[in-house]
């Protein structure tokens, strides 16, 4: 049934419905109000049978996930930023572990400087700790891709993280069409563990494994991952047939077939970028975009057939390697750099910590990249003169003081400078 | 593989790691000599009779008592237990009342008439015991369980030896005698009584005996030389005691001195007090410390009334007046006269000097060689004369009735021997179960029950036993008192205390085996064994 | 004939592990040839080893306690690694170990997971050594108190970070040695500081139960473990067990260390129900704690020469406060 809602609320609601036995809530901006939502739906009695266990930490969320999971009940929890380091040993036990556990990442950038808005720092922070991680376009995949998520972690025994863009889809109201329980319980069977605590037939989980066994436990993970393209397209094609749209996959390819330039990007963007592509190919201009719904495994073969033609791949990173650039440029990179042809690689940084990517500043960038491509990463919308004063400012005192504070103060003198101008032009 | 590869495992699967290989010490089970054992001239199993009865299995307890001392309700009333001397727990709080559980168990065995098995099968031998004392009823029971045939010969009217006619009532009451006689006699040793043996050779010869075990005790009083003048009434303790058996008491007159040192004064005057005297002084050469008499039964004539003069020596007697020189100890502690005298009122006087031993009946028997007034044995008892042993008090010895027991079992093994033409190989003596390897922290404080007084004013009017016994409820916590030195208990410390579950628990009575594939060797299991039975052995490499 | 006597009547078998003269009903645990030896032989422990000892005495009396109906989550450490090296377990029991820090989360996971899957009879135990349960899962420890999860967290104390090479943790006691607080300097070993004995901070929670046991009074230890498991709802017990390694002490000596631990009122035994102190177990061999600091090589600086270190009167003023603050001597 379609209806007006907020992201967090629709994903609450939708996750009830995929039967939770056991959900850990922390909180942290900005996935706050899915567990807040699923904590109502326990309360009012419509999501029975389920333990809402408000812990600690998030460390302790995971951790009591993980136990809750290997003791065979189905489990959930969520969080973003911080809360996802704070919890990154547990992240990677989960994993090693193989419990389907299902997390909701509300993506939001990571500090220092702290900042509670949307980029993809979290997730790109954490893409190697053996987690599936699925990215959400808009609102109804955000919902959808739990019902995925489950199923998914389960017929493999493997944990899925599900990336949905703080504020930007988790505060925002939508229209989204929240399936019936029916629905639901047709595509996602009950929980049915690989391994489980169990008296009557008691095991050892979590055992010390040496240099003997440990490249091969390695192996066995990376072989899960790599042969579970099918199954997840497979999924994707199920569930389009069981509630009538697409959502999930391991990519969707928007007029790549003929494209001289392709884009790549993940999550909520792609909205945007595919209203700049539309005008673009309006006005004649030769671009495609790939829409990554899933990162980990990473679709190496579907990129490769997908970007096959093109001559130009711009792949927009919403969070920054400092030492690197982009990561999932690199990991573009990698896929591709092999074909016969291989397209030349442009990497962008865009929307790190909350800032808006404008459909101006995309549609410059696209212009650049077919115009006068660049090498290294373009950080989209940079305030250079910002960044010039620091430099120079930092090249001349050693202690210059932390650099988010200058900016902040030279952006605040600007704006006072730019408010004084205002004011004597009306004069 | 039911379960992911590695992370998951199947339960239990490291005992295919045999971890024994780490070891280079290893635990063994030992058995060690408890010292209450050591020390009991009877031989008895002390340990192995007190574990019986903690379980409260009273029958099985006198049983395995019995095997090596068939008088336990005699021996529980007048032997001076060494055993408790020696007694481990001694060092902890108190000893244990070993000599208590005996006698309960021993009077319980008469109460319920428990008896002794016959000899499954007859030898044909015929085995004289000559003397129904301690020793010779020792002898009898172990040799007609041994399955000759016995005849025990006895001088006087009524078997016990010395034991009735020495030992007064109040400390042995004769019904016990009577009864643990009668268990041995319901064996088929034929008792005869009144029936001295004069010439040892004529009666074994007469009786066609392929052996004998002389065992007549010491019944002649030693004298000593006392000046006597006027109407002076000396008597000796042996004639005294023995004529406490008899129709008529003994009249002693009001005041009555004692002449010795030993249990036998004070026995006398312990019964000259019962018998109405209102004093009964002991005179005594020595200090308390040098006294031959064990400083209980000092205590308890003390509590009933008998006092003591010591370091003194009694020159004359004229009338009711005795002369005493006063003593000082030289400097090797011997007593020397001073020169000063005293005077002690008394209607009589009893010399407890010592006893020596009849030794006529071995005047035709070749080759038997005395000493100092007792015939010299070998180490298995046997004379100078094949064939004829001897023991108790006529053989070189304490003079206790625990020690001619003793003799008697010892005895009654050679002559089983010499009878079969063997010699007894002596079983190998495990080591010492000492103190110090005790863990007694795992021993509850449980100090020794105190056998119950009759109150002292009742014991001078009567002859009353004196000590009380045990009942079932302190007899069974007594035995539980006992540490089991050096013997396993099967307490399951090593079974619980092992970090390596590596002691394996055989079941009751079966006691434990060490896991050798896993044991590492860390030596919890010996150092917190409370009993010591634990060795830790080093590896060889 | 009167018998004043106080009757005793198990005086021999009264302290021991077992008891041939009870019924079996009522005898230990660890006495028991049915005993599920919930951790078998074959582990790596080392020779002597506290841990492994106190693992088995209080799982087994738990699986006794729940029917053998429990499931076991173990943090990080020695009792971790010497049980499971791939690819044998000594466990045998289910048993899952996460990481070092979250045991008790996990545990209350684990419950959480049998209430909502209807396994109501499955009772859960979390343990870990000291480190993994003063220090780095104390968080967890205290979340898991503060929701009253229905698990039994029981802390292996051996006083030190061992699995890693003996290091400090916050439940080291003053002046001994570990590889973070060597014996050099002026101020040789670890710290003064103002302790932190976690079973208060249990008791502080007002939980069920808590409780202080040691591997010297397997009675004791069986007994708390029996009642905490009559509970529902978070339950803490803090083992001690000596480590021979870490605490340079002859293997034979484990229950002799900890016996001394007791005796000197160091480890002081009590247990709490509902955030009151019900019971104290009462000193019965007072010993000084030279006693019991001399068999320790971590203890070696304060005795060099045959000397007496001042500081040894400062240990023994911290046994004294025990004994004052618990009443640990009989009156």
């Amino acid at each position: 049934m379609l209806e007006q809602i907020e992201g967090s609320k629709a994903m609450a609601r939708v996750i009830a419905l995929c039967r939770p036995q056991v959900i850990c809530a922390y909180p942290i901006t900005p996935q706050t109000h899915i567990v807040e939502g699923l904590g109502d739906l326990v309360r009012e009695g419509a999501l029975q049978n389920c333990e809402f266990i408000n812990v600690e930490s998030e460390f302790a969320a995971l951790s009591v996930a993980i136990g809750s999971s290997a003791a065979g009940a189905r489990s959930y929890t969520a969080t973003a930023s911080q809360g996802l380091l704070f919890m990154a040993e547990a992240v990677y036990n989960a994993a090693g572990l193989g419990l389907p556990i299902v997390m909701t990442l509300g993506n939001r950038a990571i500090g220092a400087p702290i900042n509670i808005w949307n980029d993809h720092s979290d997730a790109m922070a954490l893409r190697e700790s053996g987690w599936f991680q699925l990215f959400a376009e808009t609102n109804q995949e955000a919902a959808d891709l739990h019902v995925i998520a489950f199923r998914l972690a389960e017929e493999l025994s493997v944990p899925v993280m599900v990336c949905v863009d703080g504020f930007v889809l988790t505060h925002a109201m939508e229209r989204v069409d929240i399936p019936t329980q029916q629905q639901v319980d047709a595509y996602l069977p009950p929980y049915e563990p690989v391994q489980v605590l169990d008296p009557a037939d008691p095991i050892s989980i979590g055992a010390m494994v040496g240099p003997d066994a440990f490249t091969e436990v390695r192996y066995l993970q990376y072989y899960k991952q790599q042969t579970a393209f099918d199954l997840i397209e497979d999924l994707a094609a199920e569930f389009s047939e069981s509630f009538g749209r697409a959502s999930g996959g391991l990519l969707r390819d928007y007029h790549c077939g003929d494209a001289e330039l392709a884009v790549v990007a993940m999550g909520s963007v792609n909205g945007t970028i595919k209203d700049v592509i539309d005008e673009l190919r309006a006005e004649g201009m030769s671009i495609g975009l790939v829409t990554l719904v899933t990162f980990r495994p990473f679709p190496t073969r579907a990129l490769q057939q997908v970007l096959a033609g093109a001559k130009h791949v711009l792949v927009i990173d919403r969070s920054l390697d400092p030492g690197m650039g982009g990561p999932l440029a690199s990991n573009v990179d990698l896929a591709l750099r092999n074909l016969l042809s291989p397209p030349a690689i442009h990497s962008a940084i865009a929307g790190l910590g909350g800032r808006p990517i404008t459909k101006a500043s995309l549609h410059r960038l696209f212009m650049q990249a077919m115009e006068k491509p660049w090498e290294g990463p373009n950080f989209v919308d940079l305030n250079e003169k910002v960044v010039g004063r620091e430099l120079h400012r930092r090249a001349r005192a050693r202690r210059s003081g932390p650099a988010a504070e200058n900016v902040l103060k030279i952006l605040e003198t600007e704006r006072a400078a730019a408010f004084q101008a205002r004011i004597e032009t009306a004069e | 593989m039911k379960h992911p590869f590695a992370i998951a495992l199947d339960v239990g699967s490291s005992k295919a790691n045999h971890t024994g290989t780490w070891r280079t010490n290893r635990p063994e089970y030992v058995d060690r000599l408890p010292p209450c054992n050591a020390a009991c001239p009877a031989g008895e199993d002390i340990q192995g009779w007190l574990y019986q009865a903690e379980s409260g299995d009273y029958e099985a307890a006198w049983r395995a008592l019995t095997a090596n001392n068939p008088l336990p309700a005699i021996m529980g009333r007048v032997c001076y237990h060494p055993c408790e001397g020696a007694c481990n727990r001694g060092q902890l709080d108190t000893a244990v009342g070993i000599n208590s559980v005996e006698r309960f168990l021993g009077d319980l065995a008469i109460a319920r008439g428990w008896q002794f098995t016959r000899p499954d099968a007859e030898t044909g031998k015929r085995v004289l015991v000559v003397g129904a004392g301690p020793a010779g009823l020792s002898a009898a029971y172990h040799l007609r369980h041994a399955g000759h045939s016995v005849v025990l010969r006895d001088a006087g009217p009524m078997a016990g030896g010395m034991m009735r006619f020495g030992i007064p009532k109040y400390r042995l009451p004769r019904e016990v005698i009577d009864a643990e006689v009668a268990r041995i006699t319901a064996m088929g040793v034929a008792l005869e009584l009144n029936s001295k043996v004069d010439d040892i050779e004529k009666s074994l010869t007469a009786d066609r005996f392929d052996a004998a075990f002389l065992a007549v005790g010491a019944h002649i009083a030693r004298r000593a030389y006392i000046p006597a003048g006027g109407a002076a009434r000396i008597l000796d303790a042996v004639s005294l005691l023995r004529s406490m058996e008899g129709e008529a008491p003994p009249l002693l007159g009001r005041r009555v001195a004692i002449y010795g040192g030993g249990n036998t004064a004070i026995d006398v005057a312990r019964t000259a007090r019962r018998l109405g005297a209102e004093e009964a002084v002991i005179v005594y050469r020595r200090t308390r410390e040098m006294m031959p008499a064990h400083d209980f039964e000092l205590e308890e004539a003390l509590e009933e009334g008998v006092s003591m003069k010591w370091l003194s020596t009694i020159r004359n007697i004229d009338g009711g007046k005795l002369q005493i020189e006063k003593m000082a100890l030289d400097d090797k502690g011997f007593p020397q006269p001073t020169g000063e005298f005293e005077t002690l009122e008394a209607d009589s006087l009893v010399l407890a000097l010592g006893q020596d031993v009849d030794l006529s009946l071995l005047d035709k028997a070749p080759g038997i060689e005395t000493e100092n007034g007792v015939v010299k044995v070998g180490p298995n008892m046997m004379t100078g004369r094949p064939g004829i042993f001897a023991g108790g008090d006529m053989a070189p010895s304490e003079r206790t009735v625990t020690v001619a027991v003793g003799h008697g079992k010892k005895a009654a093994r050679h002559i089983d021997a010499w009878l079969r033409g063997t010699q007894l190989e002596p079983a190998p003596r495990h080591e010492l179960a000492s103190f110090d390897r005790l863990n007694t922290w795992y021993y509850e404080d449980a100090p020794a029950t105190v056998r119950p007084m009759l109150e002292a004013a009742r014991r001078i009017d009567s002859f009353t036993e004196v000590q009380g016994g045990l009942d079932e409820t302190n007899a069974l916590y007594e035995a539980r008192r006992c540490l089991s030195c050096g013997n396993c208990f099967e307490c399951d410390n090593c079974y619980g205390i092992c970090p390596d579950n590596a002691v394996i628990k055989l079941g009751p009575g079966q006691r434990f085996r060490i896991d050798y594939d896993y044991c590492k060797g860390c030596g919890l299991c010996a150092a917190e064994c409370p009993c010591g039975a634990i060795d830790m052995v080093p590896e060889e490499m | 004939m009167d018998s004043t006597q106080k009757l005793k009547f198990y005086q021999k078998g009264t302290l021991t592990v077992g008891n041939r003269l009870v019924d079996e009903a009522s005898r230990n645990v660890q006495a028991s040839r049915q005993r599920s030896n919930s951790l078998t032989c074959g582990h790596r422990a080392c020779q002597g080893c506290g841990e492994a000892l106190g693992a088995r005495y209080a799982i087994d009396a738990a699986m006794r306690a729940a029917g053998n109906q429990l499931i076991a989550v173990n943090a990080t450490g020695c009792l971790e690694v010497f049980t499971t090296p791939y690819p044998e377990t000594s466990w045998q029991m289910p048993w899952m170990h996460s990481l070092f820090g979250n045991a008790a989360a996990v545990a209350s996971g684990v419950a959480a997971a049998m209430r909502v899957t209807g396994k109501h009879g499955t009772r859960v135990v979390a343990q870990g050594g000291d480190g993994g349960t003063t220090d780095i899962g104390f968080g967890c420890l205290s979340g898991m108190f503060e929701r009253n999860d229905d698990v039994l967290y029981i802390c292996y104390d051996n006083e030190g970070y061992m699995n890693t090479g003996v290091q400090r943790s916050s439940a080291t006691p003053p002046a001994a040695r570990t590889a973070t607080t060597p014996a050099i300097g002026a101020q040789p070993g670890n710290v003064f500081g103002t302790g932190k004995f976690v079973p208060k901070i249990a008791v502080a929670h007002d939980i069920p139960y808590v409780a202080t046991a040691s591997v010297a009074d397997l009675h004791d230890l069986e007994a708390k473990v029996t009642r905490a498991m009559s509970f529902h709802g978070a339950r803490y017990i803090q083992i001690n067990v000596p480590c021979p390694l870490g605490w340079g002490a002859a293997s034979h000596d484990t229950i002799r260390l900890a016996r001394l631990a007791i005796e000197t009122g160091l480890f002081p035994i009590f247990e709490a129900e509902y955030g009151r102190v019900t019971h104290v177990r009462k000193i019965r061999k007072p010993k000084p704690v030279s006693e019991y600091l001399k068999l320790q090589r971590r203890y070696a600086h304060l005795f060099r020469d045959g000397v007496e270190d001042p500081r040894v009167a400062r240990i023994q003023g911290i046994a004294d406060r025990h004994i004052e603050e618990y009443g640990l001597l009989e009156s």
